[in-house]
């Protein structure tokens, strides 16, 4: 028995990661038959990735006040949302913003601790209901190349479900000087960690375990081979160093 | 109040695809304005539970085709509208600029397609709800529109044709 012919509308899945399983083997012998349809997807695959990068950055653009003004609902009272607008302007680096939400400091150093880094981007995207990631853990294996390929290293995502914490997928977030990776994990209750991952200036060689605790949000952070990786979550401290302690054995074997 | 919380949490991506659809950045906002206050204005007509990135994305789909598309020149990019100054050294830069270029070169319908699939990573049936096509015509646009901007590309090499016009 043979399997369908390849169509136009398989290979286009293909290039999106959307194609069942049972599928893929059939594409990837059509395309290791036929090198100028496999340089054609590949074409369609960097296209996609450029796309992405291209407009990566509106993402962390500061909302214009007029759209915000926009959105602004006549009734009164809804400090809420102009909280969430607050929050949703908090991109990168920032100020006030840390005041408002944590009350610290507003002068922060130059470089944002990584543990503070961690635990903003962790307040900032695992509310995110429907697309907390960028891209899923059903196409992992992109996940792991793109993120790698913009880290400039070979990546490793740890597996939590031990821990009771399945895999949702990744973002990458923007930072000078490198970007950062950020993978989200979700339990079965849907509380949310992230583990974030950003390469480390070279003298800064710190590799010791440590907590910080940024307003709701406890943070387990640590230095290896010149990646500062950090697991934040709203968790309590022992549940947390549980799982990161998981999370720290698979990174740093 | 959690309704227009959703909505705001949607405010960064609304503002990317219309920025990547419609190009320059005051007329991407005008657009993303306009979604949000007919949103807003209708949010009891969204069915709670359904999906709320598609309905935000039908109604800036349908702003757009009715308040855009009726000015297309303005998006339509001709050897006349790059008068930016371009630093030669940024190789990225340039790249992006092309394929920023390239991406309004293909059509309207063919460019929202390709975004919500790449930048929206929706389904393919998400898509065709959104636009209100069929799911035939969401698999050949993007088919069409990859193509189109793969030879688009291939057209510029690395030494680009902004080179040229200085």
């Amino acid at each position: 028995m043979t399997a369908p012919p390849i169509t136009e509308a398989d290979l286009q899945a293909y290039v999106d990661g959307r194609v069942p399983e049972t599928r893929r083997a059939d594409i990837e012998a059509f395309l290791s038959s036929r090198p100028d349809e496999a340089a054609r997807i590949a074409a369609y695959r960097s296209q996609s990735d450029e796309l992405r990068t291209l407009y990566r950055e509106v993402l962390d653009e500061t909302v214009p006040e007029r759209l915000a003004r926009a959105r602004q609902p006549r009734r009164a009272g809804l400090r809420r949302v102009a909280a969430i607008a607050a929050w949703m302007a908090l991109g990168g680096v920032v100020g006030w913003q840390l005041h408002a939400v944590f009350g610290v400091d507003t002068r922060l150093p130059a470089q944002v601790p990584l543990a503070r880094s961690a635990a903003l981007a962790h307040v900032t995207y695992s509310p995110e209901v429907r697309h907390p990631v960028e891209v899923g853990a059903d196409q992992e294996t992109h996940l792991v190349n793109w993120l790698s390929k913009r880290l400039n290293t070979t990546l490793r995502i740890p597996r939590l479900d031990a821990e009771g914490y399945s895999l949702v997928g990744g973002r990458l977030l923007p930072r000078s000087p490198g970007p950062v990776a950020q993978f989200m994990y979700q339990d079965a209750q849907g509380r949310r960690l992230t583990l974030y991952v950003r390469s480390e200036a070279d003298g800064n060689r710190e590799t010791a375990f440590r907590f910080a605790r940024e307003a709701n949000v406890g943070v387990f952070y640590w230095i290896d081979h010149g990646f500062g990786y950090a697991l934040s979550g709203e968790l309590e401290r022992d549940a947390l160093l549980r799982v990161a302690n998981a999370a720290y054995r698979q990174l740093n074997p | 109040m959690q309704a227009n919380a959703q909505v705001v949490a949607f405010i960064p991506r609304l503002r990317r695809y219309a920025r990547a659809l419609v190009g320059e950045r005051a007329a991407a906002d005008d657009l993303v304005q306009d979604t949000l206050e007919r949103a807003l204005a209708k949010f009891h007509l969204w069915r709670r539970g359904s999906d709320l990135r598609a309905w935000l994305f039908t109604i800036m789909h349908n702003v757009h085709v009715n308040q855009v598309r009726g000015r297309r020149e303005m998006t339509s990019l001709d050897g006349e509208a790059l008068e930016q100054p371009v630093r030669a050294t940024q190789d990225v830069a340039l790249e992006a600029r092309d394929l920023e270029r390239a991406l309004h070169q293909l059509s309207v319908e063919q460019r929202e397609v390709l975004l919500l699939v790449i930048l929206e990573d929706m389904t393919y049936e998400d898509v065709a709800s959104t636009l209100g096509i069929p799911i035939g015509t969401v698999m050949s646009r993007l088919s069409r529109a990859r193509e189109k901007l793969r030879g688009l590309m291939e057209g510029m090499p690395p030494s680009n044709r902004l080179h040229l016009v200085k």
